[in-house]
């Protein structure tokens, strides 16, 4: 027996006429929704360099961002400086909050001088230099912002991800993981860069020592961790110059 | 008219046990691996595949007398996929917060064999009310052994339930871990799940011999 949905002609009229139809729902949702999600990533981006900087709603155990409404007055009023180093040259942008990382970093594969972007923030009295790193997890892009003293002492970090194992690599947001950073240095005392690595062989679960230039890797999600690893080497590292004159 | 008849009661109740999509049909096991690390993330898992099942069920009921046999799967997976980008969309719109919760859910969601398995093997033969209830149930019976995987997982792997310290703490050596206790590392990961899985299927059915098939 055969139906009148069995037709081949049937089948291919059905097929274009769902397609039209859920391509353009999809197309309709996405662009007339744009500017709400892209407002929503720029007060992300701002809540997450402040979070860096230690001003965060967090309580005993969880990672809590300023409030979205509070994010830009905020964001006003402790970050003093915002600064794009390229190559030599030094300048001023007070949006250099939205410089994608992605596209400078696929400049520096090219070979071109790429955007390096410092938040230079303040509180108490205290003077935060905010860095933003990107690389590669498990399953999909990682990134965060790392907050740096003169000295290239870490100060606070934030990290996420788009699309890590929830449980175990999206643990990097967490934190028990993330405050495993602070006061960890990046600058041995002679001056070489040696980042932070995510390490299993830690051996210091209170991460007690802050000059061994590791933390604590999380069980289970040995890719997540060297990708954070990778990051925190290669896109801090790009900076030292930066901090070597500020100190002359 | 009572809402429920009893055939629509049985839709809701057999998938929590005897009729369970994980232990029994054996749909949704790559996801209930994946993600059973916590119990928070089995939560949200559960919750979301309820929503996206319940509805996804219906909008397939609804077109079942139409939709050409020959492109049925396609069909299916394209209703899946828009109403979770679509969903997806408006979280990122409207409900920042929540969205990132869930994003990574998203793609977990689309591929979960227990969506396809149940648009194909209940929404394509059955009406809409029937289905939105089919729907519920089986993400209820799936849930129910999610949370139950990641209860022990994260009770035995990390100590602690929904990010609490309810065995102490391991790094102080406070609790449990005074005495000597240690947590099990392999438990948050994947093949623990399957075991875990495995005591339940092994469990279920030493208690009901008629869902033992005969060889």
């Amino acid at each position: 027996m055969s139906k009148r949905t069995d037709s081949n002609s049937y089948t291919v009229i059905f097929a274009v006429i769902m397609v039209l139809i859920v391509g353009s729902l999809l197309a309709f949702f996405a662009s007339s929704l744009k500017p709400n999600i892209d407002e929503n990533k720029r007060i992300e981006k701002q809540q997450n360099i402040l979070y860096a900087m230690g001003i965060n709603e967090n309580n005993e155990s969880s990672a809590n961002f300023v409030s979205t409404n509070k994010a830009g007055a905020d964001f006003k009023k402790y970050i003093k400086k915002q600064i794009v180093i390229q190559g030599d040259k030094i300048t001023e942008d007070e949006n250099a909050y939205l410089i994608d990382v992605k596209k400078q970093q696929a400049f520096a594969k090219d070979g071109k001088d790429r955007k390096l972007p410092l938040f230079i923030g303040e509180k108490d009295g205290v003077t935060f230099y905010v860095a933003p790193i990107l690389g590669k997890g498990l399953w999909d892009a990682i990134w965060g912002y790392v907050s740096l003293d003169e000295n290239m002492v870490v100060q606070g970090a934030y990290f996420d991800h788009k699309g890590e194992t929830p449980g175990l690599g999206a643990n990097i947001k967490e934190r028990f993981f993330m405050d495993d950073f602070i006061g960890e240095h990046l600058m041995s005392d002679t001056g070489v860069f040696k980042g932070v690595t995510v390490a299993k062989g830690n051996n210091d679960p209170k991460n007690e020592d802050k000059t061994d230039y590791e933390v604590d890797a999380i069980a289970g999600a040995t890719i997540t961790g060297d990708g954070v690893s990778a990051m925190m080497k290669s896109d801090l590292k790009l900076y030292v110059p930066y901090f070597n004159s500020l100190k002359k | 008219m009572a809402l429920l008849s009893k055939k629509d009661t049985a839709l809701l109740t057999d998938p929590l046990a005897d009729n369970n999509p994980i232990t029994i049909q054996v749909l949704g096991i790559c996801s209930a691996l994946a993600i059973t690390a916590e119990l928070k993330a089995s939560i949200v898992m559960a919750v979301s595949v309820m929503a996206v099942l319940a509805i996804g069920n219906v909008v397939i009921s609804l077109l079942r007398n139409v939709i050409p046999s020959k492109i049925r799967i396609i069909v299916q997976l394209i209703v899946v996929a828009a109403l979770v980008i679509i969903v997806d969309l408006v979280l990122k719109a409207f409900a920042y917060e929540l969205s990132k919760t869930l994003s990574v859910f998203v793609g977990l969601i689309i591929t979960n064999c227990i969506i396809m398995g149940r648009f194909e093997a209940f929404a394509l033969g059955n009406k809409p009310w029937r289905s939105f209830l089919d729907g519920i149930g089986n993400a209820a019976g799936y849930g129910l052994i999610l949370i139950i995987v990641g209860f022990f997982r994260e009770l035995l792997g990390s100590g602690t339930l929904l990010g609490f310290k309810v065995l102490g703490d391991p790094i102080e050596k406070t609790g449990l871990y005074a005495i000597g206790y240690e947590n099990n590392g392999f438990m948050l990961l994947s093949p623990m799940a399957l075991i875990v899985v495995g005591i339940l299927i092994w469990i279920q059915r030493s208690r009901n011999n008629s869902l033992i098939e005969e060889n």
